[in-house]
């Protein structure tokens, strides 16, 4: 059977792209987790994965096209027969029978759009997780339509194309976040908490760990955090998924994202990958390769997508506490501040220790603060016992 | 390798392992996290590739060492000695 494969979403704050650079052409065959295509987005140059064996048609969007998320690039022959929604990255499966009935999904907060612009709906293309229609699908359906190509008709080859000029892609950038905080603000009714912590042990054992391996093998304190940020969220339900279509999907695996500055302004939060399943070391390989690709600008579509809590971490600034948002459709995001040396009580006397202020941004409509207190003592437990991480 | 070719190599090792930094910007007497956001994991990435190139293994408590251009060639030059 024909798929089209589409332009999937890679997070809240990304409604757009631009082709530069096909990897496949018609007749080759691809298999689930190929790169096919190079887009420039308001992330950097993002290398897009398809999710389904096939043998490529026809290419649909040629190269220097800026598309909306959800446009179809290519047509495909697959084998099976696959659900178009393969096409999409899945990184939770939703519960059997969810999103596979024929009535179009749609948030509530877009159907009221819909209803304010006068749009008609059910005849849209949904570009959200599982292909749910969403605010900004409304909203584009309203607008007066774009022109196809946007871009100079010799369209720019991908290595011209990478290093765009540094404004252009910081104003492209600020207005991404900006558009995905302002939702965030706007639809999550957030609490937030903070506590600090002794972190000693896990900085003397990282410390000792450090000294007794090659450098190469060394690890960051930040992968000690994401390891005990994922470990609380396999523990306390709630903090580590997806909030859509008026509830919430607690995500089986716990992908943490992990928030990275870009120099120069901007930020990215690809995903570490299952990071309660898998060795201390491999996370930090991810770890050093993520944040290399995200400031070289060459981040997969996937690992966007993915994160199902997020982890930002503001220690390098020399700023204690972070007060995190959201980023949406999460439902939970975990904030470190700097590790200060500081006086403090232990058995009636006091003592220099080395403390972390950890922070919870979190979604009052899965949780509320007691949980949260007991999410938040739960990753400082963690810490604490380094050796188990 | 005297003193000029050293600092030279570092600056090469420094932006490989941080393509986003422009050599040119590169001021030798400034620590690179007073120029360009330079982090733990650029700390990292940048102790391991001295160490490829001079098989030079620095310790984290020697970190400071690798702060500017200039602190590390008065550290590698005594080092390679």
């Amino acid at each position: 059977m024909q798929t089209e494969f589409r332009l999937p979403a890679l997070g809240a704050d990304m409604d757009a792209g631009t082709v530069v650079e096909w990897r496949v052409a018609p007749g080759d065959h691809c298999r689930r987790g190929d790169v096919v295509a190079v887009v420039e987005t308001d992330k950097g140059a993002i290398d897009v994965e398809i999710f389904i064996d096939g043998v490529v048609r026809e290419l649909l969007v040629p190269i220097g096209t800026r598309v909306p998320v959800g446009t179809a690039l290519a047509l495909l022959e697959t084998e099976a027969a696959v659900p178009a929604a393969e096409a999409m990255p899945a990184p939770s499966r939703p519960p059997a029978g969810a999103g596979t009935g024929q009535r179009a999904l749609i948030s509530p907060a877009a159907r009221k759009r819909a209803l304010e612009l006068h749009v008609d709906a059910t005849s849209l293309r949904g570009t959200g997780p599982e292909g749910a229609i969403t605010v900004a699908d409304v909203e584009r359906a309203a607008a007066p339509p774009q022109p196809a190509h946007e871009v100079a008709p010799t369209g720019p080859s991908p290595d011209e194309s990478s290093p765009a000029v540094a404004g252009e892609v910081a104003t492209g950038m600020r207005a991404a976040i900006a558009g995905a905080m302002s939702r965030s603000k706007r639809e999550i009714p957030h609490y937030y908490l903070a506590t600090t912590v002794d972190v000693t042990p896990a900085t003397d054992w990282l410390a000792a760990h450090n000294a007794a391996v090659p450098v190469t093998e060394r690890l960051l304190f930040a992968v000690l955090l994401v390891r005990a940020v994922a470990l609380a969220c396999r523990d306390h339900a709630g903090f580590s998924g997806f909030y859509r279509d008026g509830r919430f999907e607690q995500s089986p695996v716990v992908h943490v994202g992990v928030a990275v500055a870009l120099r120069g302004g901007g930020l990215v939060a690809p995903a570490i990958m299952d990071a309660t399943g898998r060795p201390l070391a491999a996370l930090m390989n991810d770890f050093r390769d993520l944040v290399a690709r995200a400031r070289a600008g060459r981040l997969r579509a996937s690992e966007l997508a993915a994160p199902t809590v997020i982890l930002t971490s503001l220690g390098e600034a020399h700023v204690e506490t972070v007060l995190p948002i959201i980023q949406p459709p999460q439902v939970a995001i975990v904030g470190a501040g700097a590790v200060v040396e500081r006086p403090w009580v232990i058995d009636g006397k006091v003592v220099p220790r080395r403390v972390l202020t950890l922070s919870l941004g979190a979604d009052h409509r899965v949780t509320d603060g007691r949980l949260g207190a007991h999410f938040l003592a739960r990753v400082a437990a963690l810490l604490a016992e380094p050796a188990q991480l | 390798m005297d003193r000029e070719q050293l600092a030279r190599r570092i600056l090469e090792l420094l932006t490989t392992i941080a393509p986003d930094v422009e050599a040119e910007s590169v001021i030798p007497g400034i620590a690179f996290r007073d120029q360009f956001d330079f982090d733990s994991m650029d700390t990292l990435n940048f102790a391991i590739a001295l160490h490829r190139e001079f098989g030079v293994d620095v310790p984290e408590t020697d970190y400071s060492n690798l702060a500017s251009i200039d602190r590390c060639v008065a550290y590698l030059a005594d080092r390679l000695t």
